[in-house]
């Protein structure tokens, strides 16, 4: 009799599904629905026209311009070397592989303005770096080159971390079967290992491309930000904010808002994509 | 939509670290020759390896205690006991304390909710509190000034009744909230989700109730995620910087919390004192870090047990 109870209502096995299911609910919609909702709403103060004109005002359109395609740029040198440094410190053994593997989870780690202040420090005309790279002529604090060398600093993780499992778990079978048929092992790494690996190389370079557009602390120390040269769109909706202009700071902030909800959507649709080779494999 | 939680740095990973000694020995694998690169290959990446992490990652945190003892350990005590580098601190702790507690609590509970039952939407309620991760810490702080600053949705009926938010600490422990919402969650789910409800469900059928079944049976099973969990969140806490900048206001020795305080020094030129507080910053995310590689260590081997 309990037996078909329990049968029958499986999953009200365990109680307290309303209580935990409403509080949760209740404390998302309260901490982040609710004010992500709200800045939506206050766009909608403006007419579409009023809109237009704030986003495509050349100084915003700068900085969108700057933030999204120095973070593009950013995310690319990360899947490079992040696919380089995963397949080392999976793959091989060597002296400090394990402090090395450890080292990756800095920038996560790392609050933003310390990481700031370091690299700025660092690239400085009489920084360790600075004064190596002033000689070539290379500048790279106060520069737009100084806030794409912040952005790759605070994307690598998301890449190393995200491809990183998938490698580890790829069956080795496959590359025996490879190798038993015959082919090269540069065959081998780009028809069989490579392939494996796109969705999950797909997600780390959307994931850092992700933080790096909305990136503000580790980039404004070192970016200079003049506007119209280095000046990102985080710290222009700060700069708006600072000036009483709220309607132009959310219209700058609903666009940036808006692409991350597009790359969460194209994330998601990667790891359904990773899921499903995964299961082939 | 996929009802994974979305990748992010050592997640995966951890998923690992915390599972059963029957899912680590399914994936014991022999060695293989077929896997073996040529030596020419091996050497470069490695070296690339190498050289990339130590210029880009390890150069910089490096660089944080260089600088911050470079006018001896002295001049680094004074920094720090100075009476705004203090307050700094104090109001990073409180901050920290209230906020780590609150995503704590609703941390385990939202787990629990999504792991322990069966309902439609999951995946979406998944994303939902994953969506903080996504969004700029600029626009983080941004949500709540539009709600309760000045001109804000409440800012009239908060200004009627003299009560005050943004500018203040609440309007920066909100702030906090919402940026290290994720943390003690995604921590749980994948780990939860594994471990199934096999063990509840024997706990309730031996008769205990659901309270105590969740202090016996669930909490001793995720300890160790839950540890490390609190411990992100703790670290993200008191490093939070963009967020917190927009609401606070930026009142020295009132609203100033460590990151804010690094920043004003470091805008005036007193380099040192900036990299003396950062460092203490950077120590916090050393020891989050050694936390890990012991957490996932005592996790592994506890599961052998």
């Amino acid at each position: 009799m309990i037996g078909a109870a329990i049968f029958r209502h499986k999953r009200r096995v365990i109680p307290g599904f309303g209580i935990t299911m409403g509080t949760t609910l209740l404390w998302l919609s309260l901490i982040v629905l609710i004010p992500l909702a709200a800045l939506f709403l206050k766009t909608t103060d403006l007419s579409f026209d009023q809109f237009l004109r704030i986003v495509s005002s050349p100084r915003v359109l700068h900085a969108l311009q700057l933030s999204f395609g120095l973070s593009l740029a950013a995310a690319a040198i990360n899947l490079v070397f992040g696919a380089v440094v995963v397949w080392a410190l999976v793959r091989y053994e060597f002296p400090g592989r394990r402090v090395f593997d450890a080292v990756i989870d800095i920038p996560f780690a790392l609050p933003t303005a310390v990481a700031g202040i370091a690299l700025t420090n660092l690239y400085a005309e009489n920084g360790w770096f600075g004064r190596l790279l002033a000689p070539l002529g290379i500048q790279v604090a106060f520069t737009p080159l100084g806030i794409f060398v912040a952005l790759v600093f605070v994307g690598l993780p998301f890449v190393v971390r995200t491809v990183q499992p998938v490698l580890e778990d790829l069956e080795a079978e496959l590359e025996e079967a490879a190798a038993t048929l015959g082919a090269s092992r540069w065959t081998t790494i780009r028809r069989v290992i490579f392939p494996a690996l796109l969705p999950a190389l797909l997600t780390g370079f959307a994931l850092a491309f992700a933080r790096a557009v909305g990136e503000y602390g580790s980039v404004i120390f070192i970016a200079g930000n003049l506007p119209n040269v280095s000046e990102i769109a985080p710290l222009l909706i700060v700069i708006r904010l600072e000036e009483f202009r709220y309607a132009d700071a959310t219209a700058i902030a609903a666009v940036m808002l808006l692409a991350s909800f597009v790359i969460l959507l194209v994330v998601n649709l990667l790891q359904r994509w990773s899921e499903r080779r995964t299961r082939e494999y | 939509m996929t009802d994974q939680p979305l990748a992010l740095p050592g997640y995966p990973s951890r998923v690992r670290a915390f599972r059963t000694p029957s899912m680590v020995l399914r994936n014991v694998k022999p060695a293989s020759d077929a896997r073996a690169d040529p030596a020419p290959m091996r050497w470069a990446i490695i070296a690339i390896t190498i050289v990339f992490l130590i210029l880009f990652i390890v150069a910089p945190l490096v660089n944080v205690f260089a600088q911050a003892f470079s006018k001896g350990l002295e001049a680094y005590i004074a920094a720090i006991r100075n009476p705004d580098a203090l307050a700094a601190i104090q109001l990073t702790l409180i901050v920290a304390a209230i906020s780590v507690a609150l995503n704590l609590v609703f941390g385990v509970i939202g787990a629990w909710a999504i792991t322990k039952y069966e309902f439609p939407g999951k995946s979406l309620l998944i994303t939902a509190i994953d969506l903080p991760f996504s969004v700029s810490p600029v626009i983080s702080g941004l949500v709540f000034v539009l709600l309760f600053g000045g001109q804000g949705l409440f800012g009239p009926w908060l200004q009627a009744h003299d009560i005050k938010i943004i500018f203040a600490l609440p309007g920066i422990v909100l702030a906090t909230i919402f940026v290290t919402f994720p943390f003690v969650a995604r921590e749980l789910i994948p780990l939860m989700r594994e471990q199934g409800t096999q063990d509840e469900e024997a706990s309730l059928s031996l008769g205990a109730s659901g309270l105590r079944t969740f202090f016996k049976v669930t909490l001793p099973n995720i300890k160790w995620a839950l540890l490390y969990g609190v411990l992100l969140c703790n670290a993200r806490a008191m490093g939070e910087f963009g967020a917190v900048s927009v609401v606070s206001g930026h009142v020295r020795g009132e609203t100033n919390t460590m990151p804010l305080h690094i920043e004003i020094l470091y805008n005036e030129y007193q380099f040192m004192a900036a990299f003396a507080v950062a460092s203490l910053l950077a120590l916090l995310a050393l020891v989050t870090l050694v936390a890990k590689i012991v957490l996932e260590g005592r996790a592994a081997k506890g599961s052998i047990l």
